[in-house]
Order: structure tokens, then sequence, then C-alpha cells
């Protein structure tokens, strides 16, 4: 239980980097882009978390009970909801490339020139 | 300055079923997210991250993070989806 | 470079890089072992300091706002890089997709869906407030509430009243909605600077009890304004990409 949250954070980003290597569908890649960004996720949560500790919200739990660190929850809060506006940004551009050049299979469009 | 090891709330889990718990959601996520990438067809893949998203918020969950699983649950399995599907319509109509 | 050859060049680098990132994860604390010390200090420090029972809330909107500001302006960047690539295609497309469309029915909503939505549109609106509001005394806050707030104007999409969703969202308004929380963010910060004090200090009063509504200030102020503009991002965003079936729905009516 020491690493095993860190061993899938790593299977994860591998096994969608190699979604985004070997797709044939521009929205299949992107959809594995946001596989890779979870995994960050999951990292941020796992290094700040203490065994046996409590939420960090002390509306109902006295004040000093020991918790897990805030400041990664934090970050991966604001992460999440940001992610799905640039994913919105990738999609818009995943469309104009098909009005643009008829196709939407990266390894053709890496062929195009200008 | 280690973790402590046990706290006494009115909500605590002990932690040996804790770390049971956190083990399972772990593999079911690490399967999630390889059902995601071997999803060839992009309405398909939707579907499934829809279901891997809220896979993410139950472990977020485990790991004592409610507010993130808030923002997971609203962006990863209802809006983001959306969005997919309304690109994926949009690109479809274009080759009709 | 054929499929083949890139999978097996993928699977050689991807080796090496996992390697490192294993190597690399394993010289952490082992899970559960945070030695601190900044989480252990905020969570003693935090509602004393701002009387807001979330810390992660009062993280966000206080002792690390700036990074906030700088985050909910990625946001409203997205929207606009979307709105701007996609109107530019819509203004193109007008004609040819109105040829298109002549011969196509629109698929009726069936009566399920639509009672749903409907039922649905306002509770959650409501807890979408709830949510923007709360930032500072549970799990919630202005991101979270704004996500939900744009999922209700989806609803109505959803209940088949396309045309009603644009009118309740006219661009123009939908524009203002989310210049004025992304400005009204960065203002309650000047607004600090106009008083002497460092920007995004916290120069409201701080309430008496720890946790409730007029409690902490700035933070909840500042939660009301992201939802605003998360919520408003997002409509836009949806009204981009549903651009296209308002052409094939108006030729049916």
């Amino acid at each position: 239980m020491h690493i095993f949250p860190f061993l899938v954070v790593v299977w994860i980003l591998a096994v969608g980097l190699y979604g985004v290597v070997t797709s044939r569908h521009l929205v299949h890649q992107i959809v594995c882009l946001i596989v890779v960004q979870s995994s960050t996720y999951v990292l941020l949560l796992a290094v700040g978390y203490v065994t046996g500790a409590v939420a960090p919200y002390f509306y109902d739990v006295p004040v000093h009970t020991p918790a897990v660190d805030p400041v990664v929850q934090a970050l991966a809060l604001t992460d999440v909801v940001v992610e799905g506006a640039v994913t919105a940004l990738l999609l818009a551009f995943a469309i104009q490339a098909h009005k643009r050049f008829g196709t939407l299979d990266p390894q053709e469009l890496a062929d195009l020139k200008g | 300055m280690t973790g402590v090891l046990a706290v006494h709330t009115a909500y605590s889990v002990p932690v040996p079923l804790m770390d049971a718990l956190q083990i399972t959601v772990l593999v079911l996520v690490a399967a999630g997210a390889t059902a995601v990438v071997l999803t060839r067809q992009p309405v398909r893949q939707v579907i499934v991250l829809s279901g891997y998203g809220l896979l993410l918020a139950i472990l977020f969950m485990t790991f004592q993070a409610p507010d993130v699983t808030l923002s997971e649950l609203t962006v990863g399995a209802v809006a983001l989806p959306l969005l997919l599907l309304l690109a994926l319509a949009k690109v479809r109509k274009k080759e009709e | 470079m054929t499929p083949a050859a890139r999978r097996w060049a993928f699977l050689i680098a991807g080796a090496g890089l996992v390697a490192f990132y294993v190597w690399g994860l394993t010289g952490l604390p082992g899970f559960g072992q945070y030695p601190g010390p900044y989480g252990f200090i905020l969570n003693d420090v935090a509602v004393g300091q701002t009387k807001a029972t979330a810390v992660v809330s009062a993280i966000n909107f206080e002792y690390r706002g700036f990074d906030t500001v700088g985050e909910e302006f990625i946001l409203f960047v997205a929207a606009a890089g979307v709105s701007t690539v996609l109107r530019h295609l819509r203004g193109e497309r007008d004609r040819s997709t109105l040829d298109e469309a002549l011969g196509r029915d629109a698929l009726p909503t069936s009566d399920a869906v639509r009672m749903v939505a409907l039922i649905f549109i306002g509770p959650t609106v409501v807890i979408a407030w709830y949510l923007a509001l709360h930032a500072q005394t549970s799990p919630s806050g202005g991101f979270q509430g704004g996500v939900v707030l744009a999922t209700a104007f989806i609803l109505i999409y959803l209940s088949g009243q396309f045309l009603v969703f644009k009118r309740v969202s006219p661009v123009a308004i939908t524009d203002a909605v989310e210049a004025v929380g992304a400005g009204g963010f960065a203002c309650v910060g000047l607004s600090a600077v106009l008083l002497g004090l460092p920007y995004l200090t916290n120069d409201l009063s701080l309430g008496h009890t720890p946790g409730a509504i007029d409690s902490s200030g700035t933070i909840a102020l500042i939660s009301f304004f992201v939802g605003l503009e998360v919520a408003a991002a997002f409509v836009l965003i949806v009204g981009e990409l549903l651009e296209q079936t308002l052409l094939i729905r108006q030729e049916d009516r």
C-alpha cells in the first residue's frame, strides 16, 4: 500500500500515452489526453493523503482533528474544471481540422503540408 | 512528522477497511482507464469515459477529497461527454 | 512511419519513461505518510484566520487567490477561443448547411425525456446557487456551482426546445455575464489595493460564526463571481457547438 497508488498513476499515464500515439481518430486522441490528465489528479491527491485522517472541513468536526493536506485538493479542484474548458478548445480545433482537410485521422494529417 | 494512525471522530472508519476500499477502487480505475483507451469507436468511448469519470469520483471520495469529487462528477461525467458528443455530431453532419 | 513501427517505437520509449517515472515516485514518502508542514499548518490556522470552515475554499480564494485568478482566466480564454474558432466556421457554412437541411427531419423528443428534463431544471438551478454561495461552509464553491448551473441550461436544450435555449442564453448576455464574473473577481482584489493593502487581501468583515453564510469576507463574494463566470463560459461553449442544430431545426418549424 505504500507505492500501489503511484504504480496505478504510472499505469494510467502509460495507457493514455499509448492511446494518444496509436490513435486513428482525433476525438479518440482527445479522450486519451483526458485520461492522461486524470493520472495527475490521482497523483496530487495520493501525495497529500494522511492515513486515518479526515477531510479538511471543520464544520462538524473539532478544529484540530488531523486532516489530509488541503493544498493539493485546491490544486486538483480548479484543475478539473479548467481541463473541461481546454478540452472544448481542442475539440474546436479538431472540428476546424475536419473542415479544412476533410479527415480526422491524425496519421493522415501528419502527411499534409501547409 | 509522519501520519497519524487513528482518528476518533463520529465518522471514523478502521484503517485496514479504508486501505482495502482504496485498493479496490484503484484497481477499478486502472481497468477503467485501459477500457477507455482500448475503445476505438469515439461515440462508445464517450460513454465509457462517463463511467470512468464516475469511478474517479469514487476514488477521490476514498481519498477524503469531497470538493474534487464534486468537480469531477460535474465536469468529467456530465459536461465533458456532452461536449464530446456535440463535437462528434457536428463532424458527422459534415460528412453526410 | 507505419502503424506497427510507431507502436514499437512507443513501447521502447514508453518503457524508458515508465522506468524513470517509477524510480522518481519511489523516492516520495510512502502513501499516507505526508510529511507536511504546510498542510498541517493551514489546517490549524485557517479556520481561526478566515472564519471559513472549508479550508480548501479558503486556500483557493484567500491564501492562494492569485493562482485562482490565473486559472479563471484560462477558462475565460478557452471560452473565447472556442467562440472565435467556431463562429468563423459557422459564418462560412451557413448557406450550404441550409441546402443540406431542407430534406431532413428532426427527431421529435420523447415525452419521457422532456418531462424528466423539465422537472429537473428548477432543482438544478437551486442546487447550483447553493453550491456557489456556500464555498466557505462545506465542500462546494464557485467552480462546481458554475458547472451545475450550466447543466441546468443544457437541460433546457435536452427537453427539445433548442430555440428556448438560445432565447434564454443569447450570446450577447452570456458574454456580458462571463465578463462580469471574471472582472468582478479581479475588482474584488483591486478593492484591497485601493485601501492600501496588497492585492486580494480579505478586507470585508469576517463575521462571527465560522462557516455561516455571511462569514469569511471576500471568499463568499469571490465564489459568487467565479460561479457566474464558469457557468457563462460553459454555456457559451455548448451554445457554439449547438449552432449546427439550430439551422436544421429552424427549417422544420
